[in-house]
């Protein structure tokens, strides 16, 4: 084979031989995986709802269960095996939130109880709450100044 | 009390949120495989989308729609956070703001920081390989 000249002739080359990353395979594993999770959170939510709780209830113990189980699964080591399959199908469902909260903290063990796991567990949720948490403060006291919820749609 | 259990299992719920839901997670693979955010970044940006959507009454048709499937990904949490807040502010002005977004997501931060905690103790760390 002839020898590359110039850099843009080698990145073609490059392009053409690197594997395409497989984004499809990827989308539908996180697709499925993604949309059983909010199925079996729906499951949950419907036998709330039969046993009389409100949405507001149902809605929350949907979130601890979910939260429950992939903290365990995580600190198991399971669920890491699961996120390497499913990719965002893993981590965008409050599954990834509690994924989150335990993994730096298992890796971060051998530095104590204290600022070891309870300093590392907010390593990522941190800042999740601190964006989220301010918000919806400025969306409360937006809500508060028009007092109108939807006003640009209107 | 009894349960319905085909009210449980009701097809067409189950489906409109497993669809929600999994086109919701493709979003975060596309932001995943196709810019240089990492997983952090990308949770927080999905929970601040969701509380400005939610903050505009735009999510909740979503949740409307979808049930589970748009509350239980991360955008749920966000909008969550906003439809508390707004709760709030109706009832008690504006401490409504500072205290309403906490309350209706205290659930599922504390068992986060609860289970959490509790998992991180049981588990072994996981060795390094060679």
């Amino acid at each position: 084979m002839e020898p590359l000249e110039t850099k843009q002739a080698y990145q073609e080359y490059v392009d053409k031989k690197s594997p395409n990353s497989p984004i499809w395979k990827n989308c539908f594993n996180a697709f499925w995986v993604g949309g059983l999770i909010c199925t079996i959170g729906q499951i949950i939510l419907n036998i709330c709802k039969q046993r009389g709780f409100d949405t507001a209830t149902s809605g929350t113990i949907v979130s601890i269960i979910l939260i429950g189980i992939s903290a365990f699964l995580t600190g198991l080591n399971i669920f890491n095996k699961i996120g390497k399959f499913a990719g965002a199908g893993s981590l965008i469902p409050i599954t990834g939130f509690a994924n989150s909260i335990v993994s730096p903290a298992m890796e971060y063990k051998s530095e104590g109880y204290v600022m070891g796991v309870g300093g590392k567990m907010f390593t990522v949720a941190g800042p999740v709450l601190v964006f989220g948490i301010s918000a919806s403060i400025l969306v409360g006291i937006i809500y508060l100044i028009f007092n109108t919820q939807s006003i640009t749609l209107v | 009390m009894d349960i319905d259990w085909s009210q449980v299992f009701n097809i067409a719920s189950l489906l409109k949120c497993f669809f929600v839901g999994g086109l919701i997670c493709i979003i975060g693979q596309i932001l995943i495989d196709k810019t240089k955010l990492t997983p952090a970044k990308i949770l927080v940006t999905f929970v601040t989308i969701g509380t400005i959507l939610g903050g505009l009454g735009i999510y909740q048709y979503l949740v409307d729609f979808a049930g589970a499937g748009a509350t239980v990904p991360l955008t749920g949490f966000g909008y969550n956070l906003a439809k508390g807040a707004i709760e709030n502010v109706q009832t008690s002005g504006l401490i409504g703001a500072f205290t309403g977004g906490v309350k209706a997501a205290a659930g599922g931060i504390a068992a986060a920081v609860f289970f959490g905690y509790l998992a991180s103790l049981i588990s072994k760390p996981k060795m390094k390989k060679q």
